[in-house]
């Protein structure tokens, strides 16, 4: 089967610093994987490779069946994707930041509220603007949006940051379902006891440089990585 | 992509009704400038009233930065020029739907300053049929001009001060040509101002094409 994310020699550059050196992945169908690494390794740089926000100078990068270095554009309305960044609309209300998002990518607004109720978004924050939300009901509503998209890949950057226990439960469960119905996720984390819990393997990056399978995490199984960090 | 741009520029009045900056902020300044300029240049109106079509396009320059400002300000925040990329809606769309959220804020705050040269300026308008095709094409030439502007300004930290030095000497025809026509909608000159109505519209229409076909890279990382 083809892998819906086939990195070779993938070079990405930030200006003139590579920030992808010469990555290599892949991921395959239903497949949860985990990106580890340090700060600065790389790992925001490749979900955005992925996403076809960030272009590859060099090597080949194949996800979804498309060629990103010919047409990176092609694969995005594909993807989902959930980084630092909130994508909402400060000034507008939060059942408005999903409506717009969901017909934007043509979903329907029925979609939109389902999600927002998936993520466990209380229906008397809907009409509030989106700056008067905390951080996690923000994020919240952020995945929300990215959910009502139905995306075939999920490229997720940190995804438990700032949740509660219950909101990073419903992040788990949701990533689960989303590998079970035949969509592909993978995410980056520093969280590794929880990640360690949800993925089907991990890679490592590190220097722009994804590190060979004998040196990660996949040899020893996912299962010891969260024992290693488990306090 | 008319469905792209309608649902982009009712999302970007539906934010300028939520914030209220054009309201509250932008329409003052445009006021007070008109206001300043009746304070400088002569207190008995003669003057004013000879210069009204200058005084009012002026304004309308100034105001429409402001307003470019705003619009695409939100736009860089939060990884929202990221999330419009991952939307798959055609940037042509998006490009179109900024345009007439603009054209629609900025003909509004062209009627307030109607109104306020002509109480403050002593200002008859005569010629209203050319006036509003004046005003109609000149606004749709400063919004497809500064959304092109706007949108390449956007990711940059200098943007603030950036855009207005790149988009007022490029709407310089657009205020000598909304100038003129004013004028001969006011009676100042007995020549048919509709020359300049149509220059304005050719205008708009160079903005409008290339900005349908730039906005695609200009929405890309540099």
């Amino acid at each position: 089967m083809e892998s819906i994310v086939h990195l070779r020699a993938a070079v990405a550059l930030i200006g003139r610093f590579p920030a992808l050196a010469g990555a290599d992945l892949d991921v395959d169908h239903g497949e949860i994987v985990l990106l580890r690494g340090p700060n600065g390794a790389g790992k925001t740089t490749l979900l955005r490779v992925c996403a076809g926000l960030v272009s590859v100078s060099s090597g080949t990068a194949m996800v979804l069946g498309e060629d990103l270095v010919r047409n990176r554009a092609a694969v995005r309305r594909r993807v989902g994707m959930l980084g630092h960044a909130t994508f909402l609309y400060e000034d507008l209300t939060v059942t408005e930041n999903i409506d717009f998002w969901a017909r934007a990518a043509g979903a329907t607004v029925p979609d939109g509220r389902a999600a927002l109720d998936r993520l466990g978004v209380a229906s008397r924050l809907w009409s509030l603007p989106v700056s008067a939300l905390s951080a996690g009901q923000r994020r919240r509503v952020s995945f929300a949006s990215m959910l009502c998209r139905r995306p075939e890949l999920w490229l997720l950057d940190e995804p438990h940051a700032g949740l509660d226990s219950d909101g990073r439960d419903v992040i788990d469960d949701l990533m689960r379902e989303a590998a079970s119905v035949g969509a592909t996720v993978l995410f980056a984390s520093h969280e590794l006891d929880r990640a360690g819990g949800v993925a089907h393997r991990s890679v490592t990056i590190s220097g722009g440089v994804t590190v060979p399978d004998a040196e990660s995490f996949d040899s020893v199984g996912i299962a010891d990585l969260a024992d290693e960090v488990a306090p | 992509m008319i469905r792209d741009a309608m649902l982009v520029a009712a999302k970007d009045l539906r934010l300028e009704r939520r914030s209220k900056i054009g309201l509250a902020q932008v329409m003052p300044f445009a006021v007070l400038v008109l206001l300043l300029f009746a304070f400088a240049l002569d207190p008995d109106r003669n003057i004013l009233r000879q210069a009204t079509p200058g005084l009012f396009w002026v304004t309308v320059l100034f105001s429409a930065v402001l307003t470019l400002q705003r619009s695409f300000g939100v736009e860089a925040e939060d990884g929202i020029l990221d999330a419009l990329r991952l939307s798959g809606m055609a940037p042509a769309g998006i490009y179109l739907g900024k345009v007439a959220a603009l054209v629609v804020q900025l003909l509004a705050l062209e009627v307030v300053l109607a109104i306020g040269v002509a109480v403050l300026y002593d200002t008859r308008f005569i010629g209203i049929p050319l006036l509003i095709g004046v005003s109609i094409t000149a606004t749709l030439g400063i919004a497809a001009a500064g959304a092109v502007y706007g949108a390449l300004a956007a990711r940059l930290r200098s943007r603030d001060t950036l855009l207005p030095l790149l988009l007022l000497p490029l709407l310089a025809p657009v205020l000598i040509s909304a100038t003129r026509g004013f004028e001969v909608s006011l009676e100042r000159e007995t020549v048919s101002g509709w020359p300049w109505a149509a220059l304005l519209g050719i205008f708009a229409l160079v903005y409008l094409t290339l900005g349908s076909v730039l906005f695609r890279p200009l929405l890309e990382d540099a």
